[in-house]
């Protein structure tokens, strides 16, 4: 017969963002614990909302299957004595396997004669296997994890009941001072307690008691509450999905309503009414058919419609006290001007060990300039761009982004356009936030691209200096996130710019200029360097894990010699597309047998000299000519015409090493071939390092 | 039922509302404490009886002195004193939703004919070496009680675990008289919040902003980290705590006048911090060497003071050893 089970965990409110992950982390585990006890089911059905997290298990088998086994044991010699008794280790192996010598056989193996048992497991029921949930249960981890009365153990909130009913049996466990039961809660203030009968019932008999604990059920009640809505009163809602999950999680019997505000309140810029709206009070927003907002929003209560006046009443005056303030800073913003907001930066700290707002911003502002000079801005670009890096962080001064920090940039946008910015000036301010999350949008303008670069780059050297770098889970300065948005711009802009070797570059500008470091962060700029490069190669990376390019050449090309993160792209899709030619394997195998015969110190040297009169034949000088040759036009073609001409070198490779011991008992000639190779190697490295290429 | 908030009850009401509810619950209602503090948190009936094995449960208002917050009297929701409706209780009851729920209604908010929700915020005071988990509670859209449990006080891990439920008496108040500014809240028959509190808070204002006499409150910070860290070395604890909570309001008198630079400002914080921890070990101490009184389980009593006890006989035995 096949079973059901029904486990609910009754829960003081859990985050609303932690509940879908929550209960997918249940049935995962759930999934992996039944499998592993080699229970089958047919179906795991999931349910949750703030107050709990349930799972329906449906076609649960009666038991394990049993297990029959055939158990080897020690050799015969070593089982009996001379006389054929057995011995302590054949007893102690048949105690092990719960048998007795009685049931011993023997099986040869290899020419050896060895003591086998047949074991024979029976499967457990059910109800034994489903114990173990509690296990499963209490092995669940949460992003913030919190102790409760008296006990040591932590989970997401406090366990107030745990459901666990198979068919129509309470399954006993307990976990703390909470024992399983058949009584599971109601909505707090409309429902009240309720007993199972069976797990079939569980749905229903919530739903009675003001539940809908389907949490998709509960999604799609509210959206289309709010297309009614709309439909009702001709407006447009754009249902944010983000929002709505959250909303969903903050309810468990939802009930959506409208409400109002002034309308005056409408010359306030749309960003901040919808922050005030969407962020802080979890409201849906309202624009007429063409997309004008209007003085009104949509929210949902945790409850039915009785008294609906009051809620409505109480989130429009919380509405309106907090666009009241909103309208109060944005006058009293526009009150001054920019120097008056750049100026009071020099009081704003960018971090207490690195220094000010104003010296980060005069950093990014020298660097900018020389990124944008590198990536060809014209004139009237780079003039932008220095006035653009000279005020770009004025808005958090303002009190408008002091009461709602999540507009930086947006406000500097609007406010520098209202100062009399040029536009140009005013989108980099904006975009130099850019972007803001792994899949955020990116700057448009070059203006804005190359501001953003450079406070990034700012941002990610000062924190290595200051030795506060991302390690686990905990990047407070959110550099990874800063990393991967360099890496993503240069790449939407294809820009060209080895980030790296040019600091040095930024570090004499900035000395020159007088906005280096303090003399601490001064000393580490130098072994930060290296850490930051292979930091920025962990980001390259971590794009390519969003694109289709095998293992193998993300790791050659993010070990090349560049440090220009366009190149290592580019690179990555010349060897893709060679590595299914016919040549590939051989090329590749050629040039890494060249590559293995060069030492890293090798590599380091400025110089490399080569002597063509101490070759000892036509070989050697065939393959130095062509690798000048190739050497000649290198920096000047494309990654593919680049691997085109290693390639090509590959009979010459193959021919050099037929003909040429290179480790010459001659010291002389030794180096000299040495350095030969060094200088293919080279060569090589900028395509990647091709020793990690996979061709067997 | 007939409503109560259409009654509206008074400041004053409330609060004896609240006192007595919380009373009934088996809470001590306490008093303010008389050292300016930033919250009801700092008082020592939460701050110091959060932390260590005995059962504590308190009740108390606390004006809450938050310098930078003044505004003149003139914005109608930012003050430089608030006031906060402090519940501790360790450990914290199975039931405090309820409890708490419960005392919406005696105040006449019936959640049937409101939205109430918990929404997650976790709060943090690095400064006094705290963390702990919990909601803002939400009435129709507005943010009344901070509910946290506490997980780490003074760098202590709590055992048992303390829950704290902060009203804000203002914004609460304002809800329930259904009134746009603070200073229109009826304190009591005919008195309003204003004819009290707008007087004192333009001149703390000032004060704070404009007059304050930074070298003498530097000095002062400097003072009274001195007599903090001489009364803990004496295990002293209360009168060193009253120091180090003078040490807090004197740097946010600082911090408002925009007299600490950005590198002063983490130097001070954790010279805060750094009291603030060591008062919480000395507390445990000092409540060891009284034989934990509040304990009410002697069983549970012997055994902490027993492990109490072999822990200092080991830092006696280590301080010896580097003594020689």
């Amino acid at each position: 017969m096949a079973h059901e089970f029904l486990l609910e965990i009754g829960l003081e409110e859990i985050p609303a963002h932690v509940v879908t992950p929550s209960i997918n982390q249940l049935v995962e585990r759930t999934t992996n614990y039944l499998n592993e006890q080699r229970i089958t089911f047919s179906n795991i059905k999931p349910f949750s909302t703030p107050r709990r997290l349930a799972m329906l298990i449906s076609g649960l088998a009666d038991q394990q299957p049993d297990v029959e086994e055939e158990v080897k044991g020690p050799a015969k010699k070593i089982a009996q004595d001379a006389d054929g008794n057995w011995t302590k280790a054949a007893q102690g192996f048949v105690r092990g396997q719960g048998a007795s010598v009685d049931d011993i056989t023997f099986k040869e193996l290899k020419g050896e004669e060895y003591v086998y048992v047949n074991k024979h497991e029976t499967g457990k029921p059910v109800a034994e296997v489903l114990v173990g949930m509690k296990d499963v249960i209490m092995a669940m981890t949460f992003p913030t994890m919190m102790k409760w009365g008296s006990y040591k153990f932590q989970y997401v909130r406090p366990i107030r009941w745990i459901v666990a009913l198979l068919d129509d049996q309470v399954l006993p466990f307990e976990i703390l001072d909470v024992t399983t039961g058949r009584t599971t809660q109601g909505h707090r203030f409309l429902g009240r307690e309720v007993e199972l009968t069976t797990p079939a019932d569980y749905e229903e008999a919530l739903t009675s008691q003001f539940v809908i604990v389907d949490a998709d059920k509960r999604k799609a009640r509210i959206r289309k509450q709010i297309e009614q809505l709309a439909a009702d009163r001709s407006w447009t809602i754009t249902v944010d999905e983000d929002l709505l999950e959250e909303v969903n999680n903050l309810v468990e019997w939802p009930t959506t309503f409208a409400g109002h505000f002034d309308e005056k309140y409408l010359t306030i810029p749309d960003e901040v009414l919808i922050t005030s709206m969407r962020d802080h009070q979890r409201f849906f927003y309202v624009t007429d058919s063409k997309g004008d907002l209007l003085p009104n929003f949509v929210s949902v209560r945790n409850g039915n419609a009785e008294h609906l006046d009051n809620v409505i009443a109480g989130n429009e005056k919380v509405l309106t006290a907090r666009l009241e303030d909103a309208m109060f800073f944005y006058q009293e913003d526009q009150k001054h001007d920019i120097d008056f907001y750049v100026n009071k930066l020099k009081d704003v700290s960018f971090h207490d060990k690195i220094g000010s707002m104003t010296e980060h911003m005069k950093r990014t502002g020298i660097i900018a300039n020389l990124i944008g000079q590198r990536v060809g801005l014209s004139d009237t670009e780079l003039a932008d761009l220095q006035r653009a890096s000279e005020i770009y962080k004025f808005d958090l001064v303002t009190g408008m982004v002091g009461e709602f920090s999540e507009l930086q940039g947006v406000m500097g946008e609007k406010y520098a356009l209202l100062f009399g910015e040029k536009p140009a000036v005013a989108q980099a301010i904006r975009e130099h936030y850019m972007p803001i999350s792994a899949e955020g949008a990116l700057p448009q303008s070059k203006i804005g691209a190359a501001l953003a670069i450079a406070d990034k780059y700012d941002s990610i050297t000062a924190f290595f200096a200051a030795d506060m770098i991302p390690s686990g889970s905990n990047d407070p300065y959110a550099l990874r996130r800063q990393a991967f948005g360099i890496v993503r711009i240069l790449r939407d802009k294809q820009w060209h710019l080895p980030l790296m070797r040019m600091g040095q570059d930024f570090e004499i500008a900035l000395s020159n200029k007088h906005a280096a470091f303090n003399p601490d962060l001064q000393a580490n700029l130098a072994a930060g360097r290296t850490r930051i490069q292979s930091f920025m190669n962990d980001r390259v990376r971590q794009w390519f894990n969003t694109q289709d390019v095998r293992h193998d050449i993300v790791d050659a090309v993010t070990n090349a010699a560049t440090t220009d993160v366009l190149t290592m792209l580019e690179d990555a899709v010349t060897l893709t597309s060679h590595a299914s030619d016919n040549d590939f394997r051989d090329a590749i195998e050629a040039l890494t047998r060249v590559a293995r015969l060069t030492k890293d110190d090798l590599l380091a040297a400025s110089e490399l000299p080569v002597e063509p009169k101490l070759f000892e034949n036509d070989t050697e000088q065939r393959l130095y000519d062509a690798v000048n040759k190739v050497d000649e036009h290198f920096a000047e073609q494309t990654p593919d015409e680049n691997y085109h001409s290693l390639a090509a070198l590959r009979p010459l490779i193959e021919d050099y090493f037929e003909a040429n011991m290179v480790m010459a008992d001659d010291d002389a000639v030794r180096t000299n071939r040495l350095n030969q190779l060094a200088q293919l190697t080279k060569l090589t490295l900028q395509l990647g390092d091709l020793k990690q290429l996979i061709v067997k | 039922m007939e409503n109560k908030v259409d009654q509206k009850l008074s400041v004053q009401q409330i609060i004896l509302t609240l006192q007595q509810y919380w009373a009934a619950q088996g809470c001590m209602v306490m008093q303010a404490y008389d050292t300016e503090k930033g919250a009801g948190t700092m008082s020592p009936y939460t701050f110091l009886r959060a932390i260590g094995p005995e059962p504590w449960n308190a009740a108390y208002v606390e004006p809450s002195r938050r310098p930078a917050d003044g505004r003149y009297g003139e914005n109608p929701n930012r003050l430089y004193q608030h006031h906060q409706f402090q519940v501790l209780m360790k450990p914290a009851p199975e039931n405090i939703q309820d409890l708490y729920l419960n005392s919406l209604r005696e105040l006449g908010i019936d959640p049937l004919e409101h939205d109430i929700r918990f929404v997650e915020d976790n709060w943090e005071n690095p400064s006094m070496g705290c963390a702990g988990v919990g909601w803002e509670v939400w009435l129709d859209g507005m943010e009344i009680t901070q509910f946290t449990y506490f997980q780490i006080v003074g760098g202590q891990e709590m055992d048992p675990v303390a829950s704290e439920v902060t009203y804000g008496l203002e914004r609460l108040s304002s809800y329930i008289q259904n009134v746009n500014s603070v200073f229109d809240l009826e304190w009591s028959d005919g008195v309003l919040y204003g004819d009290i509190f707008k007087e004192p808070e333009f001149e703390h204002s000032q004060y704070s902003f404009e007059e304050s006499d930074q070298d003498m409150l530097l000095r002062h910070f400097d003072d009274f980290e001195k007599e903090a860290k001489a009364n803990l070395a004496k295990g002293l604890v209360h009168p060193a705590y009253d120091y180090i909570l003078k040490c807090s309001h004197t740097f946010n008198l600082l911090d408002a006048r925009g007299a600490v630079s950005v590198t002063e400002r983490a130097g001070y914080l954790s010279r805060i911090r750094n009291m603030a921890r060591t008062v919480a070990k000395t507390f445990i101490d000092e409540r060891a060497k009284r034989g934990f009184p509040l304990m009410k389980d002697d069983a549970k009593r012997q055994e902490l003071l027993a492990t109490w006890e072999k822990k200092q006989a080991k830092k006696a035995a280590k301080n010896a050893k580097g003594a020689k």
